[in-house]
């Protein structure tokens, strides 16, 4: 036990407090990843009345397991007029904003790497980052399947990132905070979504579209351009852009917990619990509307965005400041 | 005001929609997991032919060597039919009634103009070999071992 303060003493409280945080980020990214293609596969399943997943241990509990062994042992392929630093830059670079956004999310009242007072910004500045790594993936790949899902995704990402953007400002002017810890904490009587329905909307609709899921995952259009712009990633690179697509339905889930559902608040259970009920609660939605709804033609898919969510995103914006300043 | 309704029609359509999936979430699954679990076949599914025992003598088949499906057959399946006359009887038995099931189309034709209705269709939906020789079936034998 004193080698253990001796060690912290070294290094500093806050140094100690990264490196635990990292590990408990990375260890949840994954048994994430793992319990979301599971749910996905069980959740196709049972709404085509399937049983899917059913062979590999109880329930195929253990499928997800084999899968990524499988992955882990398949064949880096790189084909031969890849432009080579940004095809291997790619799928790393993917990952980055993924960690990060992970910082500043409150599991808890007590339970957060670090709550920076500008918080949901660095989760909106480091988000757009992950468009700049599907821009590299399909342009490195050389292919014009993985060319022509990049920049769908990059004019879909750009024209939905502003209503989400639009739809968390009438929160942080309601809880006069950036801090998701003290947005969380004004949420101690009425959820935000009660106030801000609308916003809510938007947001889920917007966050839908930014993590590249059905209807709106034109990028990676199985029937049109084969995988998108991670058609020529095999193996671990492949996995690594599905990991991340998984943990970015999390972080969305999981702010849009923060932001309009009372976060971590909730009576009887822990925080934590609560916080996971509603954010994968949130996450079943995404997968509920992935196997209902077909997807949306490209220029639909813009006009909605510029035509109905940004328009109805302001609207809300300015009642809100209006009634605030009454 | 038709911007309005629009949104307003589109979104009930998609609750609609989400409605039908959730409903078929809680549905039980109507899947049969096959090798472990499997449904009655219908009677009326239609198998390889095969031979129908006589009522009186359960222990033969009610052929009586005529010849008529095999002359019927449209694809010439029906490669020999061949009996004997035994002691003391009008009727012949079969004793050998090879049937090439490569090239049946089930089409039934040898069903209908059986004039003993000595033969039907078996419920068998899963033949499999290694040659094609496998599905040259004496129909007599397979009635002796289903016996």
């Amino acid at each position: 036990m004193c080698e253990l303060t001796y060690i912290i003493g070294i290094i500093g409280k806050e140094t100690v407090r990264a490196i635990i945080g990292l590990v408990g980020v990375l260890v949840l990214v994954v048994v994430n990843a793992l319990i979301l293609t599971w749910a996905e596969r069980k959740v196709a399943g049972h709404m085509q009345r399937r049983i899917a997943a059913k062979e590999v241990g109880p329930f195929g509990l253990i499928q997800p397991i084999a899968d990524s062994l499988k992955l882990l042992g398949k064949e880096l392929i790189t084909p031969t007029n890849v432009e080579r630093p940004l095809f291997y830059l790619a799928p790393t670079l993917i990952f980055i904003p993924v960690l990060v956004s992970f910082v500043v999310i409150p599991f808890d009242s007590y339970l957060q790497v670090k709550d920076i007072n500008v918080g949901i910004l660095v989760i909106l500045a480091f988000s757009s980052l992950s468009v700049l790594s599907i821009l590299i993936a399909g342009w490195g790949s050389n292919n014009k399947y993985s060319l022509i899902g990049s920049i769908r995704s990059v004019a879909q990402n750009i024209a939905y990132e502003i209503p989400l953007i639009l739809s968390l400002l009438p929160i942080i002017f309601i809880a006069n905070s950036l801090s998701l810890r003290d947005i969380v904490e004004a949420q101690n009587g009425l959820w935000f979504v009660i106030y801000q329905p609308f916003a809510f909307l938007i947001f889920f609709i917007a966050s839908v579209a930014e993590t590249n899921r059905t209807p709106f995952d034109l990028p990676e259009a199985e029937s049109e351009l084969v995988a998108g712009f991670h058609t020529e990633y095999t193996g671990m690179r492949f996995a690594l852009f599905f990991l991340a697509e998984y943990t970015n339905i999390f972080i969305v889930c999981a702010i849009a917990t923060t932001f309009f559902l009372g976060g971590y608040q909730g009576p009887i259970l822990p925080g934590i619990v609560w916080f996971f009920i509603k954010t994968y609660f949130l996450v079943f939605v995404i997968l509920w509307m992935r196997w209902t709804f077909p997807r949306v033609r490209f220029d639909k898919l813009l006009n909605f965005s510029w035509k109905v969510l940004i328009p109805v995103a302001l609207v809300n914006l300015i009642v809100t400041g209006g009634i605030l300043k009454l | 005001m038709t911007y309005v309704v629009d949104i307003v029609k589109g979104a009930i359509s998609l609750v609609v929609g989400m409605g039908v999936t959730i409903k078929a979430f809680f549905s039980p699954v109507v899947t049969v997991q096959y090798p472990r679990q499997t449904i009655d076949i219908t009677p009326r599914f239609r198998g390889h032919t095969k031979l129908v025992a006589d009522e009186e003598r359960p222990e033969r088949t009610k052929c009586i060597v005529c010849g008529m499906c095999e002359r019927n057959c449209p694809s010439k399946s029906i490669v020999r039919v061949t009996g004997v006359k035994m002691e003391g009887e009008k009727k012949k038995t079969a004793t050998e009634y090879i049937l090439n099931f490569t090239t049946c189309s089930h089409c039934g034709i040898c069903v209908e103009t059986c004039p003993v209705d000595a033969l039907a269709f078996s419920a068998e939906y899963n033949p499999v070999g290694y040659h094609r020789e496998d599905f040259h079936y004496d129909l007599v034998k397979e009635f002796e071992k289903r016996r």
